[in-house]
This record gives structure tokens, C-alpha cells and sequence, in this order.
């Protein structure tokens, strides 16, 4: 999955699709994964990534993974 | 080896561009980590999740706030615990420790302030609902007998026909104080010369003492007006007896109905801002009272039942996240393991939910439902809250009132609830409910065993 | 040389249901006995005066009062602490018993404000408006509170249609029939809650006075208004101030017999009998302040000096037949602005 190359995050995680012309704010996890995505980078990587940087369980990482990316596609921030 | 980062669900939430409307920017949540000194974490590994806690501590501290705020505007002051309001023994003795007689509404509720070893003359009888044999036990016992309805006034001249005692009573009166709605389905109405016309065939029967005159004139009294009002037409009422009758009224009783500082739902701001204090209701009373033609070296005592503003804040619910999910319209939902069978209160009031550990500024508008297969058992409609995870845990403030004597046993079986006392230390004042302790009450009948 | 003194001012929301924060600063740079600095207080990312130039040197968003007024002071007192703020002029009814509340709390932390006392504050509100009318002697039409939907079927007992219905804080529709009341009750109850007031339809024109009370029972300055020109969201587009001495005598009467302190508009229905009922009193400066600066009583500069304990001359006239016309105007901002504030919460 990838980021919409338009799509720009902020220092302070501050995101603008200038498609749609609507703005979001990110945490910092967030804003993490936008990142990561927007090098690139895959699924599992971004999972070992977590894993090996923050205090959480593979399950629980893989279930709210999962659910920000539906969150991504539901705001169309990502192309297939 | 590196310490790991803090980690957060990731978000990411749409900024809503608007002119003012009424909510916005919130700031972050507070956290409430410890009761009393008493980690929430611990209460739960100790007593399960959910539990019930109180603390004896605010009971005595707001007891005793409201005492003063009377006290220290009028002679004489009573108060009497509202047995309805949270009936637990343990706090029910709290409250008699700090001086507090007892007000029943029901045969049941006046077996327990007696087991309670409340001495009759030390009871206030209230409601519609006394048996026979309710009445001649009051009788008997000298408790404080204030009469709903004619029919019972009736019954109780019968009763004294044959007791060796005189009943001691009061009448129940209901009257217009400007407030919306109306109480006027208990006792006897003031506007239209019942109460009136109750008193004068007390007197007149002569078989009973007349010593107070109570009222209850609504629930969640927002403002202390109308207490004023009430007050003002209960010493009336008193000094229309004493003119006729030469007979003084030993007692002017104002009921209960302060509000909490709950927030009521359709409320914009929240309670605790709005509020009134025991010092504005006790101020509208007792001036009213001051300041009528009352007898001033023969005041009447004042009593109050007031029960959910003594004890809501003592209260709290602790619980455990049990899933959050996605609504189809992208909204958050997180099942917490409380419902609405054991947080009646829910129904009515905004609830204000905290997480127990440390949280980030980010939050989510979320529903919050408890864990009933039932559509109804919803804690909060929409909060900002924080990102919460499966088996972290949360408590809930201000429950202290009602919901220990409202809930209902369905579908779960109801918890622990602890009392952690003056010195920190936690006791189980009710133990949660097994299996067992719903079956022993049922029976099957032999030919379907 | 003139004092500088630095002011807070809520309610930059100059839209076609404007909040008077604006007008009150552009008074407020007008003043002929000081300077100022401006701080502006928002709620939304989105309020005009954040954009617009020349109006607020520096903008702080604020919690709503409805998180608490704890929460509430706690954001104050933070912006206090970089900005040393002298005076803070509320001007968003639903904040106004937040601030009156904390008059004390903001008082110790050294900002002035002059507000009502809650006293004034609750026997103005809508719903208390006969009692009050009743108490000191004016003439307000007949209304009623209602809580819930099932209290709509008895109004026709007690009034005539068209009724208006109306909300605790804003918005005034009128309804010719019990099913709008009910559309109309629940648009307003879903937005400002209960209770929502039914209020006897006056035929005749509406009228307004801006006023500013001592506290003493001094007018320190009033002038009155009709509206030229109502949007659909009733509120003026256009005014223009009269010469009615009736409604001057009314108004020193009611801030003589209430002793109202700060600013306040009554409105009016002045009928064809030449009848005033009082038909709101709102705690608060109205957003057409600038027309009563434009006519020559600058009263938001004195307020300020109310505010600060200076002694403050009543003012005796104003120019009749003075105008105001609103316009609107695009402003050309950054999405930079815009992400500074909704990031940060301050510009």
C-alpha cells in the first residue's frame, strides 16, 4: 500500500490532500506509519519497525495496524 | 539495550475547519490513577473488574459540608439518610456514625435501618407504601409516620383506636414552588387547602401527634429557589396550626433533591460549573425560614433527606476496555465491561469517564457501550476520548447515588463493590453475586427436573 | 503618553452571525486614551478575525466553556502567563457564566473584566423575563418554558399562533402551527438543550439599544438602533440610529433600577400604540458596537476603563440618523495559518 505522492505530512503532523482539499492531524504513531509508507516501505517492515522500537505486542501492533490502513483507504490517502 | 518508546494506536482524525459552534478545542483528558491513595490497578487485580468502590472518606467530608452549611445558618438541624439512595449497610452506618437518623419509604427499607440499630424514634417514614402492619410496627416503635394520603391517615386513626401509643406524624405536602414538572402525586396538595384540610382532621381526630410537616418538592433541583418557596408555605402552614390549634410543629422537614455535580444529558455546561452548593440551598432555606412568622425563640427543627448530593461523589464504577471497533460511519466505539444494568444513572446523566494511566493529548469522538447484547446499554453517546486499548482500564466518577439500589441483575451478575475506609484500607462491603446466589431462589418443579 | 494596555477578546467570528469581537477591537483601536494590544481568543480554526489584518496581534484558541471551567481558567491562566493580560472582554453568550463565575479566580491572577453579576445574569435570561419584567416594571410578552415535546399540545391553551420559539442562548424562529413548533424544538433543543421558550409573537418593529451600566446604576452610554436590512439568519445588515427618547428613558430606567454593570442591548418590539415590550436583554456588547463608536460613544474604550477602576463621565450624545452597512469580503490566507493553529492552538 502507498501513500498518494501529493501528499505531504508536516513536522507536526499536520496532513493536506489537496484533492479533497481536507486536512487531518495525526498522533505521532501515526504519523510514523504515513512516513514509512510514503518511503516505501511494506507492511512487515513498518510491523518490525514497531515491534522492535515500541512497547507493544505483535497481535495488538497487527490489529490497529490493520485498522489504520482501512481508516487510510476510507479517507483515500493511499492508492492501490 | 535501548528502552522502547511509549506506543499509542495510530490515528489519524479529519480536522473539522468551522466558525464557532458550540464544542472545539479539548484539551488533553486528566487521568484518574488512584482512589483514596488506592491504585486502580490494584482494586482490580484484588476484586475483579468490574468493581464498585466508595470512599468513606468523601461520604464523611461531604456529610460534612452540608451539616455546616446548615448548621451554621440555623438552631436546629437533622438530617436523615435516604435509605433509597444507596440502602449498603456499611454506608447506611457511615452516615448513622456521623449522626444521621434514618428516612425509609418501605416496610423493607425500615427492617434495615431497625437492623441497622436505628431506635424508632429515630426514623422518618416516608412514601406511599405502608402496609398495616408497617404502620402498627411505627406506631409501636414511636418512628416518625408522614402520611402519603387520606387513605392512609384513615387507617393509621384505625390503628390508634387500638394501639397503646399515639402515632407521631407528619403530612407529606406537595405545592407549586415555579419548577417544572410538578410533584403532585405524593401527599396532600397546598394550593388547593388539602394539606390544609389533613391537618385540621389530624388535630381534630386527636388520637395522633402532629409534630412535623415534610415536603419533597422534585429531583435535581438546579436552582435553590423553589426551596425558598416550600419553605415559606410549609411555615405558613405551621403558624395557620399554631393560631387555630395553640400547637406548635416540632419539625419542618424539606425532603431531598439537591443536585449532585452530575452533568444532566441536553446540558451545555457541565454540573460541577452549575451546580448549586449545600451553602445556596441551605441560604434559600433557612432565610426562608428566618424570615417567616414563625415563632422565633420556638423554632422548628430542620430536617433534610437529601441523599444523592451526600453520597454521588463518593461513588465510582473501575472497569476494563474490552474492545473498541469501527462503527460503519468511521466513529470509534470501545465496550467497556459496564452497563447500563449496573450504571442506571447512564440513562440520564453525561457520566465523566477517565483513563487510570497516563495517556496522550490525541483523542478520538467515541461511543462508549457497555457489554449487554442490548441496544439500549449505552454509557456515553459521543465523548472525546483517549486512545484506549483492549484491557486497559477506565473508571467512572460521581456514581455513588442510586445505582447500588437501582441496578438490575441481567445478564451479567453483579460485582464486588469495596469501601475503602478513613486509613486507606480497602473492605468488600457486598460481594459479587455467583451463580448460586441467583439459582437458590429458583425452584423447578419436580416433572421437569 | 498614552498606556498600552493588552486585551482579550473573544469571538473573532465575523461571519453572517457575527460575534462582536471584531467590532469591539476596531473600538478598541480607536480609543483616544490608550493603546492596545490585541489578544484574540478563538474557539474555531476558521473564526474571520484570525485572518483578517490588523485585528489581533496574537491568537490563542480556547476550550469551549462547556469542558469545564476548570479546564476553561487553566487555558486562560497559561495564556495569561505569556501575555500579561490587563482586561479580557468576553463577548460569547455561552461563555459569559464561565467568565462571571471566575470573575474571582481571573481577578487574583490580575485580569479585570466587567461583567454582570450572576444575579443580573440569571433574571435576564429568556425564560425569566416576565418575572423580571413583573419585578421592576416593564412591559415583555408573554412566554413559557417548555422541557419536552409532549409540552407543545397545551400551548394552544395559553397563546395565539404565531408563537416564537427560541433558544436558551441563540436562534428565534416563528412557527404558525404546533408541527413547527416541534421542528423548530428540536432544531433548537439539539443545539443549545432545554428549556426552549414559546414567547407571544408582539406585532410591531423591533427595535435596539447598545448600553453600557456603571455597576452604580449609572447609564455611562447608550444608543439605539433599528435594523435596515435583516438576514435570514435575523440579524442586521444594515441600522441605522434613532432619536427615540422613549427608548433612552426605558433603558436609564432599567440599568438605574438593576444596577447593571457592563454592556448589555436590549431589543424591543415598539408597537403601533407605541407600546416597548422587552423582548430580550442580552449580558453581553452586541455585534453592532462599531455603529455606537461611528456615532460617537466609543464604548468598548469605556468599558476598559470601567474594567480598570478609572472614574468614567457618562457620555450625553450621539449622532441620529448614523448608519451602518455590513459587508463581506474574501480574505486571501495560507493553509500554513490555518495548520499553525489547528497544530498548535496559538498564531
Amino acid at each position: 500500500m502507498k501513500i498518494r505522492n501529493n501528499i505531504a505530512v508536516s513536522e507536526t503532523g499536520f496532513v493536506f490532500d489537496p484533492n479533497s482539499g481536507d486536512s487531518f492531524t495525526l498522533n505521532e504513531t501515526g504519523k510514523q506509519i504515513l512516513n514509512m509508507l510514503s518511503e516505501g516501505k511494506t507492511g512487515s517492515e513498518i510491523k518490525h519497525f514497531f515491534i522492535e522500537n515500541f512497547e507493544v505486542e505483535v497481535t495488538t501492533f497487527e490489529n490497529n495496524f490493520s485498522e489504520f490502513l482501512m481508516m487510510l483507504q476510507g479517507l483515500n490517502l493511499v492508492e492501490e | 539495550m535501548t528502552t522502547k518508546k511509549r506506543y499509542e494506536r495510530p490515528i489519524i482524525t479529519k480536522i473539522n475547519a468551522g466558525v464557532t459552534d458550540k464544542f472545539g478545542m479539548r484539551p488533553k483528558m486528566p487521568i484518574i490513577s488512584k482512589i483514596e491513595g488506592v491504585a486502580i490497578t490494584d482494586i482490580i487485580a484484588k476484586y475483579g473488574s468490574p468493581a464498585f468502590v466508595i470512599s468513606e472518606k468523601t461520604i464523611r467530608k461531604t456529610y460534612n459540608e452540608a451539616k455546616r452549611a446548615f448548621s451554621t445558618r440555623y438552631p436546629n438541624v437533622q438530617f436523615a439518610w435516604s435509605y433509597k439512595t444507596n440502602y449498603l449497610d456499611a454506608v447506611c452506618q457511615i452516615f448513622h456514625s456521623e449522626g444521621a437518623w434514618a428516612e425509609v419509604v418501605s416496610g423493607f427499607e425500615y427492617d434495615k435501618a431497625i437492623a441497622n440499630g436505628i431506635p424508632g424514634n429515630k426514623i422518618l417514614f416516608n412514601g406511599p407504601d405502608k402496609s398495616k402492619d408497617d404502620l402498627i410496627k411505627a406506631v409501636e416503635n414511636g418512628a416518625f409516620i408522614h402520611l402519603d394520603h387520606f387513605d392512609e391517615l384513615y387507617e393509621l386513626l384505625s390503628i390508634a383506636d387500638t394501639s397503646k401509643k399515639r402515632p407521631k406524624v407528619a403530612i407529606r405536602v406537595n405545592m407549586d414552588t415555579g419548577v417544572y414538572p410538578l410533584w403532585d402525586r405524593f401527599g396532600f396538595n397546598y394550593e388547593n387547602g388539602e394539606a390544609w384540610n389533613a391537618l385540621n382532621r389530624i388535630m381534630l381526630s386527636e388520637k395522633m401527634d402532629l409534630v412535623g410537616l415534610h415536603t419533597h418538592i422534585g429531583t435535581y433541583m438546579m436552582t435553590p429557589d423553589p426551596y425558598a418557596v416550600a419553605a415559606s408555605k410549609l411555615a405558613e402552614l405551621a403558624v395557620r396550626v399554631d393560631k387555630k390549634y395553640n400547637h406548635k410543629i416540632k419539625y419542618i422537614d424539606m425532603g431531598g433533591g439537591f443536585a449532585s455535580k452530575n452533568t444532566l444529558k441536553g446540558a451545555y455546561l457541565p454540573g460541577k460549573d452549575t451546580c448549586p452548593s449545600f451553602d445556596q440551598y441551605a441560604e434559600a432555606i433557612t432565610n426562608a425560614l428566618i424570615n417567616s412568622e414563625l415563632d422565633p425563640n420556638k423554632m422548628p427543627t430542620l430536617f433534610l433527606e437529601t441523599g444523592r448530593a451526600l453520597i454521588d461523589d463518593a461513588g465510582y464504577l473501575v472497569g476494563t476496555v474490552l474492545a473498541n471497533k469501527r462503527l460503519s460511519n468511521g466513529r470509534r466505539s470501545m465496550i467497556v465491561d459496564v452497563g447500563v444494568n449496573m450504571l442506571f444513572t447512564s440513562f440520564w446523566y453525561e457520566h465523566e469517564i477517565y483513563p487510570v494511566k497516563e495517556v496522550s493529548a490525541n483523542a478520538e469522538d467515541t461511543t462508549i457501550y457497555g457489554p449487554l447484547c442490548m441496544n439500549i446499554d449505552v454509557i456515553r453517546d459521543v465523548i472525546k476520548f483517549p486512545l484506549l486499548q483492549k484491557d486497559d482500564n477506565y473508571v467512572i466518577k460521581r456514581i455513588g447515588a442510586y445505582n447500588m439500589t437501582q441496578w438490575m441483575q441481567f445478564i451479567t451478575l453483579r460485582p464486588n463493590i469495596v469501601l475503602i475506609d478513613i486509613n486507606g484500607n480497602t473492605h468488600i462491603i457486598r460481594e459479587k453475586e455467583t451463580n448460586e446466589s441467583l439459582t437458590s431462589h429458583e425452584r423447578v418443579p419436580a416433572y421437569l427436573k | 503618553m498614552k498606556p498600552k494596555y493588552t486585551i482579550a477578546v473573544t469571538s473573532l467570528n465575523n461571519t453572517d452571525n457575527p460575534g462582536a469581537g471584531v467590532p469591539v477591537i476596531r473600538g478598541l483601536r480607536e480609543a483616544k486614551s490608550f493603546d492596545v494590544r490585541i489578544i484574540g481568543l478563538v474557539y474555531e480554526n476558521l473564526e474571520p478575525g484570525i485572518y483578517m489584518e490588523n485585528v489581533a496581534d496574537k491568537i490563542y484558541q480556547i476550550p469551549y466553556p462547556s469542558a469545564g471551567s476548570d479546564v476553561f481558567m487553566e487555558r486562560i491562566e497559561y495564556i495569561h502567563s505569556k501575555e500579561n493580560i490587563d482586561v479580557i472582554i468576553p463577548n460569547f453568550d455561552a461563555e459569559l457564566f464561565t467568565f462571571m463565575k471566575s470573575e474571582h479566580v481571573l481577578k487574583d491572577m490580575g485580569i479585570k473584566t466587567f461583567l454582570p453579576t450572576i444575579k443580573q445574569f440569571e433574571e435576564r435570561h429568556k425564560s425569566e423575563l416576565p418575572e423580571f419584567g413583573k419585578k421592576y416594571g416593564f412591559d415583555i410578552p408573554f412566554s413559557k418554558t417548555i422541557t419536552n415535546l409532549s409540552d407543545i399540545k397545551n400551548l394552544q391553551y395559553e397563546f395565539n399562533y404565531p408563537v416564537l420559539v427560541k433558544g436558551k442562548f441563540y436562534d428565534a424562529y416563528l412557527a404558525y402551527t404546533p408541527e413547527q413548533v416541534i421542528e423548530f424544538f428540536n432544531k433548537i433543543s439539539s443545539k443549545w438543550g432545554v428549556p426552549v421558550i414559546i414567547q407571544e409573537f408582539i406585532k410591531g418593529t423591533e427595535v435596539n439599544v447598545i448600553a453600557l451600566g456603571d455597576g452604580k446604576g449609572n447609564t455611562i452610554g447608550s444608543v439605539p438602533m433599528r435594523k435596515q436590512y435583516i438576514t435570514d439568519k435575523g440579524k442586521a445588515w444594515g441600522g441605522i440610529t434613532l432619536g427615540d427618547k422613549n427608548l433612552m428613558k426605558i433603558t436609564k430606567d432599567l440599568i438605574k433600577k438593576t444596577k447593571w454593570k457592563g454592556g448589555m442591548e436590549l431589543e424591543f418590539i415598539k408597537t403601533q400604540e407605541n407600546k416597548y415590550y422587552i423582548i430580550e436583554i442580552n449580558p453581553r456588547i452586541p455585534a453592532w458596537v462599531y455603529l455606537a463608536v461611528g456615532a460617537g460613544q466609543n464604548l468598548p474604550e469605556a468599558l476598559v476603563k470601567l474594567a480598570l477602576g478609572e472614574n468614567v463621565e457618562p457620555f450625553k450624545s450621539y449622532d441620529v440618523g448614523k448608519m451602518f452597512v455590513r459587508y463581506s469580503q474574501d480574505i486571501i490566507a495560507d493553509i500554513s495559518v490555518f495548520e499553525k493553529l489547528s497544530m498548535i492552538g496559538e498564531l
